[in-house]
């Protein structure tokens, strides 16, 4: 589908924790085009604030024509992003970005944060064994809609839940005791897709990561949102790939983190 | 009604193109905007080889603006000429290919290369803030202005345009020596050099540390120097700095600018650049002006 710039309406918002909202949209026929791992940008209607905030989708219901987005509030954009009621418009641009190729094989999910939000579709759509890995600060989020898709295994920084530390420490815990997937899928913070990246290629798992950096055009014009990339890439020749056009989501041996 | 304009002898169907570097070469944003309303669409800045551009993070938002220090990445001009000259070739709308180099020779590379592509103008950015060598330290000078005005001149069998930096005490100097380098054309302004710094890393907001403030927070800035350059030179005016919808690009052409080009609100919204061809027809009609040349400069 074509990436369209439109105005909708706000079907529901909802604050799940301090400052993690979640909130459907009504986007008619671009639902049914929508893959996991996609995100979109987001106006706001305050005319001082020029950028688009790109934010990944949550969940489709592709009959109903919403999307969901799981986000958290970080500054003025967010902020006033959480104050739409239902019924209020909203500015969007989408879908952007690859999304996730879906496979067969036994998958891994592994997610922290708000890198958490994307995976939901991808758990509702991969038609497969799934193991799925989420890592938390402390209060925990959208854990009860993953358990529909797959097995969940939680991490806590603080241990008030599942095992504590991150998500690489209940892998390994989890790898012990024999479970393991031939795909991993991931998004999260930098370090984490670092030691996910490492995990991959230690035991021979394809690994695709979902990456984020500061966008302006959201269409790969602008070349703002860039990572490096160990092959040239198709834009530049320069071993720069675009996350909003080419990504967000790479195999982690294609890219640099 | 007439909406054409004419820079150096190209006949522009409207008055209307997209800042370099905005727009890429326009291929992302063809699948939202149709390219044949543009009266041109001016490139990405290219150079001799490709550039890899500078470390992220490259942009941060300010209040009404942006910085961005991208540094230029680019594929360089043979990749360029291979692929974004025939794609643009597609749609009835002129080429301005924005140049870029490290030094003179760089320049006159690209600029020879070009001679035979079939592209309109050159616009020669001496005015990025964003690289260490090259771009704006060949335009804070007016002896290096015209000196390379002249030698790429010279090596180009396309009509010129000058791109001028607004980080200048005088940027009329500028204009004056561009058109005695013999300059087709300027085109002003390219972005203020700005900062900004996170207080909650601690840190600058861009790894460039510096970078150049585009959008709606410039304008009014930009619209002075046009009018300033407008009265100091004789040669055509591309206006630009935060133009974001039709009554900021009539201000620019009553200022003095011949045509004008839309950057940072491409990222706010993707059809600006249509929408503001469509309202200058609007505007020319609610007040009965049958040739849009005639709102050029009558701010005197």
């Amino acid at each position: 589908m074509n990436i369209k710039k439109m105005t909708v309406l706000v079907d529901s918002q909802k604050e799940l924790l301090e400052d993690i909202y979640s909130m459907w949209l009504s986007v008619g026929i671009m639902a049914e085009h929508v893959k996991p791992g996609q995100f979109i940008s987001v106006y706001s209607n305050d005319k001082s604030r020029l950028l688009p905030r790109p934010i990944s989708i949550c969940e489709v219901d592709a009959k109903q024509g919403t999307i969901r987005l799981v986000y958290r509030v970080v500054g003025e954009g967010t902020k006033e992003f959480s104050k739409l009621k239902p019924g209020d418009s909203v500015s969007i641009m989408g879908p952007l970005g690859n999304g996730f190729e879906l496979t067969k094989q036994p998958a891994i999910l592994i997610a922290g944060g708000i890198g958490i939000p994307p995976m939901l579709e991808l758990a509702k759509r991969l038609d497969c064994n799934k193991t799925i890995f989420l890592g938390y600060k402390d209060a925990l989020f959208l854990t009860e809609e993953f358990e529909l898709y797959g097995k969940v295994i939680i991490a806590t920084e603080d241990g008030s839940s599942g095992i504590k530390g991150n998500v690489i420490d209940a892998i390994n815990a989890e790898a012990a005791a024999g479970s393991t997937g031939s795909v991993i899928y991931s998004c999260g913070p930098t370090p984490m897709l670092r030691a996910v990246s490492a995990y991959a290629k230690e035991n021979h798992i394809t690994a695709w990561i979902s990456l984020e950096e500061r966008m302006a055009c959201g269409v790969g014009a602008c070349l703002a949102c860039v990572c490096k990339s160990y092959e040239k890439d198709n834009h530049t020749n320069v071993n720069n790939k675009r996350i909003c056009k080419d990504g967000p989501v790479f195999n982690a041996l294609e890219v640099e983190i | 009604m007439n909406t054409k304009i004419n820079i150096a002898g190209v006949e522009f169907k409207n008055p209307v193109t997209t800042a370099s570097g905005t727009f890429g070469s326009g291929a992302e944003y063809s699948e939202l905007v149709d390219l044949n309303h543009l009266g041109a669409v001016t490139t990405k800045g290219v150079a001799n080889t490709p550039w890899p551009g500078n470390q992220t993070p490259r942009i941060a938002e300010t209040h009404s603006g942006m910085l961005n220090a991208i540094g230029l990445q680019n594929p360089g001009v043979d990749i360029f000429i291979r692929r974004d000259i025939p794609f643009l070739r597609q749609f009835d709308t002129k080429i301005i290919v924005n140049v870029c180099g490290k030094t003179i020779e760089e320049y006159v590379d690209t600029v020879r290369r070009l001679s035979e592509a079939d592209v309109d103008l050159l616009e020669i950015n001496i005015s990025c803030p964003n690289v260490k060598e090259g771009g704006i330290a060949f335009g804070q000078d007016a002896r290096a202005v015209e000196a390379i005005t002249k030698v790429v001149k010279k090596n180009s069998k396309h009509p010129i345009i000058m791109k001028l930096s607004p980080n200048v005490t005088d940027i009329t100097e500028m204009a004056r020596a561009a058109e005695a380098g013999g300059a087709d054309a300027v085109s002003l302004i390219n972005t203020i050099t700005g900062m900004k710094i996170d207080i909650h890393k601690r840190g600058f907001a861009i790894a460039n540390k510096t970078g150049g403030l585009s959008g709606p927070a410039i304008k009014p800035i930009a619209v002075r120097m046009v009018y300033q350059t407008a009265q100091a030179v004789k040669i055509p005016i591309i206006g630009m700095g935060g133009i974001c919808t039709t009554e900021d690009a009539i201000e620019f052409m009553m200022a003095g600018a011949t045509a004008v080009a839309v950057g940072t609100a491409n990222f706010t919204n993707p059809y600006a650049t249509v929408e503001i061809a469509c309202g200058i027809e609007a505007y020319m009609n609610q007040y009965d002006v049958k040739d849009v040349n005639a709102l050029i400069g009558i701010i005197k």
